[in-house]
């Protein structure tokens, strides 16, 4: 009997053998072996994955870093955003990069599945000065108590406002700043223009659906827990803040007119929208700051921070952080590298390459946020004028920069993400009301929480 | 009666022949043989590697849960039962069958025009059936890319065109309602490869067919229909197919103008396509052994579908030869 079926069970064991063989992995692989110490001599390969030495502020830390690595360590750049589909393969085949340049809201995800190693060791050993970053950025690469990443970068966004639409129609920043719901829907009737039935100007842009945790949080409502176990996302506030900013769009024939608008602006030149007189006003990260200083410094801006109802700024945070794949090969010197790209004095020599070239080029330097707040304040005092409105821009992006939250890391993120802005979404296009489209991606979002908790807790 | 005998006994050796050839062709047959399969190797190689254990290894990841990072954990058919449960497969999945059914008979339609119309070119097929193989080398990335700009409801190039002759353009690009018909307008940039293989098959209709139906007293459109038609029968079936199976696995233009980089945060539930949930689910989420699990779903799809197909052929498809 057992003759007659040896064949097929030797070729089943074989295969089994074969299959569970290939997904190699490297998940919970930790740092246990290293020793981190900032006087060490380093030595090996460091393959980073993910980013790009594109400008001064990164050449000039990336120089930096490799010096302070020394000559024995190997320095190769897989440039460009991380690409989680190569990062994968090469953690499949057992093979991962030594360091990791990822977007901030992706380190919960990466660590809970063991992708990514604590940092805990290398901040200590290395002498990473945590408490410098931004609260913000910290609690966004910090989970279950542990460090994941080290922050790199704040990205924020605050009001951006065309002041000749404002006046003419009798309106000032305060109107559109957010801090009165019904002063922002008035003014968005005030400055839109529609023309035989086309939208020619965007009165007020909510930006929608990235920034709904802004305008959640605004009204009183975080979209996740702090410990980031439990969904909030059919909250009354959330619903409540969705309504609002949906409905402003609604004024001027809908999501879809405003969303084909916005899309045919050439919003990187001269032609963009303010500087054309196609937009009233919209909340905006940073850089776009730069963006129109650089292409229309004539265009007649007005800025202010985001504000909550009580008046109080508001922003929301998002950023890079610099992460150790677990079966790293070189944690000591990806700690390292890590430590110097994030420190004072080199965000600060980078500051001043970017200043030293706007000088040459007679523009004004209108400052860095690094997400680390001691390096913010000397770069704040970098700061050169470039004169009104532009001024008054680049304090309202310090201020919005002190102010800002993040949502807290969570073993679900992608998710959880793709839940919230999908609901956005169906509102936007008219397929479901707010309450609805959130009822539904709180269902999907905390079955994603509960599943991801659960297989954590379960493997510890 | 001498060649009923001469008939059988030629029989009777080439029976012989059959069953056991003589050493000096055993030997030639098998030189032929591994002649054969060295030639063969590369590609054989390549499939082996390259798709079969890709199969196999997608089946048995199919019945694992497995995020990529960790080993995959055995757990039997829960990824299967999860896929009932999962609403998000049936909105998949019926976006991909409107897509497709949309797709299907206006890319066939628009080729065979176009294919049509070459065959009466002359000297000037040649160039247009460059120019319209062209547009198919253009990355799919771009075709998407290009959705984006040429179906903006407000400047999109479109919408100017319907605007001359009085029609307001829908939100091609926003409306749930209009996303689908615009992908598959846009879809058809790329109609020129079927254009190419149709034109051959045209190029093989025997022209006394033709003349003959012309003395019947047929016109073009008669012609077309009883002649052109059946006699290139086999050729539209055969693209009917492979265009099927690449709508039901659409990815890249939807992809890159909903959900990809650059407009990653507008997302449109009637653009998620059955591969793109498959991508989100195992990239994006790192549930690859429930990925694994859909793409056999879709293989299994594709598989009834592709049958169906040949079994209503069977009254449609005029093969050659072939007695009806």
């Amino acid at each position: 009997m057992f003759q007659k079926f040896a064949p097929g069970l030797a070729v089943a064991a074989a295969a089994s053998i074969v299959l569970t063989s290939c997904a190699v992995g490297t998940g919970a692989a930790g740092d246990d072996d290293t020793t981190y110490d900032p006087d060490a001599t380093l030595s090996g390969d460091l393959q980073v994955m993910g980013f790009g030495a594109g400008d001064e502020i990164a050449t000039t830390r990336f120089d930096l870093a490799k010096e302070a690595l020394g000559a024995d360590v190997d320095v190769k750049l897989i440039e460009g955003d991380l690409d989680m589909q190569q990062f994968l393969s090469s953690v499949a085949a057992g093979d991962p990069p030594e360091l990791l340049y990822a977007n901030r809201d992706q380190i919960g995800s990466l660590a809970a599945r063991g992708a990514i190693m604590s940092l805990d060791n290398c901040i200590d050993g290395e002498g990473i000065q945590a408490d410098q970053f931004v609260e913000a950025a910290l609690d966004q690469v910090t989970f279950r108590d542990s460090v994941y990443g080290i922050p790199e970068f704040n990205s924020i966004m605050f009001t951006m406002a065309n002041a000749d639409l404002l006046d003419a129609a009798g309106l000032t920043i305060d109107d559109v700043n957010g801090s009165d719901w019904d002063a922002v829907a008035a003014a968005n009737e005030k400055l839109m223009r529609n023309d035989g039935g086309k939208l020619t100007v965007i009165g007020v842009d909510t930006k929608l659906p990235e920034f709904l945790p802004l305008w959640a949080k605004a009204n009183g409502a975080s979209l996740i827990s702090d410990d980031g176990k439990t969904a909030q996302l059919n909250d009354p506030a959330v619903v409540e803040a969705l309504e609002f900013a949906v409905s402003i769009y609604d004024a001027q024939g809908g999501f879809s007119a405003v969303k084909a608008f916005r899309d045919s602006a050439d919003f990187f030149g001269a032609g963009n929208q303010y500087a054309t007189g196609a937009l009233g006003s919209m909340w905006m990260e940073q850089w776009y700051l730069n963006v129109l200083n650089d292409v229309s410094p004539d265009a007649p801006m007005a800025f202010d921070t985001f504000r909550d109802p009580s008046g109080e700024p508001l922003a929301y945070a998002s950023g890079s952080a610099w992460a150790i794949p677990a079966g790293s090969d070189n944690p000591a010197a990806s700690c390292r590298f890590a430590r110097v790209m994030t420190e004072v004095d080199s965000w600060v020599a980078a500051a001043q390459a970017r200043l030293d070239l706007r000088n040459e080029e007679g523009k004004p330097f209108t400052g860095v946020l690094t997400g680390n707040s001691v390096a913010d304040e000397e770069i704040h005092g970098m700061v050169t004028s470039g004169g009104e409105p532009w001024d008054s821009g680049v304090e309202a992006m310090y201020e919005a920069n002190d102010n800002a939250f993040s949502l807290p890391a969570n073993p679900a993120d992608a998710e959880f993400k793709t839940a919230w802005q999908d609901a956005v979404n169906r509102v936007l296009n008219g397929q479901e009301d707010a309450q609805t489209a959130l009822d539904k991606a709180q269902e999907e979002a905390q079955s994603a929480l509960d599943e991801a908790w659960e297989k954590l807790e379960a493997e510890e | 009666m001498t060649s009923v005998a001469a008939r059988a006994r030629t029989k009777e050796l080439l029976k012989h022949e059959h069953h056991s050839p003589s050493p000096a062709k055993r030997r030639s047959r098998r030189r032929n043989l591994v002649g054969a399969l060295l030639f063969l190797s590369p590609w054989i190689l390549g499939f082996l590697i390259f798709t079969f254990w890709p199969i196999v290894y997608s089946a048995y990841l199919s019945l694992t849960d497995y995020d990529v990072i960790n080993d995959p954990n055995f757990v039997g058919l829960d990824n299967y039962a999860t896929m009932m449960d999962d609403p998000k497969i049936a909105l998949a999945l019926s976006n991909t069958f409107i897509y497709t059914l949309l797709k299907v008979p206006a890319y066939m339609v628009l080729s065979l025009g176009l294919a049509l119309l070459l065959d009466h070119a002359g000297r000037a097929s040649g160039f247009f059936r460059t120019v319209f193989f062209l547009p198919k080398m253009t990355p799919p990335v771009a075709v998407g890319v290009m959705f984006l700009l040429l179906f903006n409801g407000q400047s999109g190039l479109v919408n100017a065109g319907l605007e001359t002759i009085g029609i307001n353009g829908p939100s091609w690009t926003t409306d749930p309602n209009w996303v689908k018909p615009g992908l598959v307008l846009m879809s058809l940039w790329t109609v020129g490869a079927s254009v190419i293989i149709l034109l051959a098959a045209l190029r093989n209709v025997p022209q006394d067919l033709y003349e003959s139906a012309r003395i019947d007293g047929a016109n073009f459109w008669q012609q077309t229909r009883h002649v052109t038609i059946p006699l290139i029968s086999p050729t539209i079936f055969f693209l009917v197919i492979v265009n099927t199976i690449g709508a039901l696995q659409s990815f890249d233009e939807a992809y890159t103008a909903f959900f990809g980089s650059g407009n990653t945060t507008y997302s449109n539930d009637a653009a998620l396509f059955y591969v793109i949930y498959l991508f989100q689910q195992a990239f994006q989420f790192l549930h690859m052994g429930y990925a694994s699990a859909l793409a056999w779903l879709l293989f299994l799809v594709i598989m009834v579908i592709t049958g169906i197909q040949f079994v209503v052929s069977r009254r449609l498809v005029h093969y050659e030869g072939e007695a009806k």
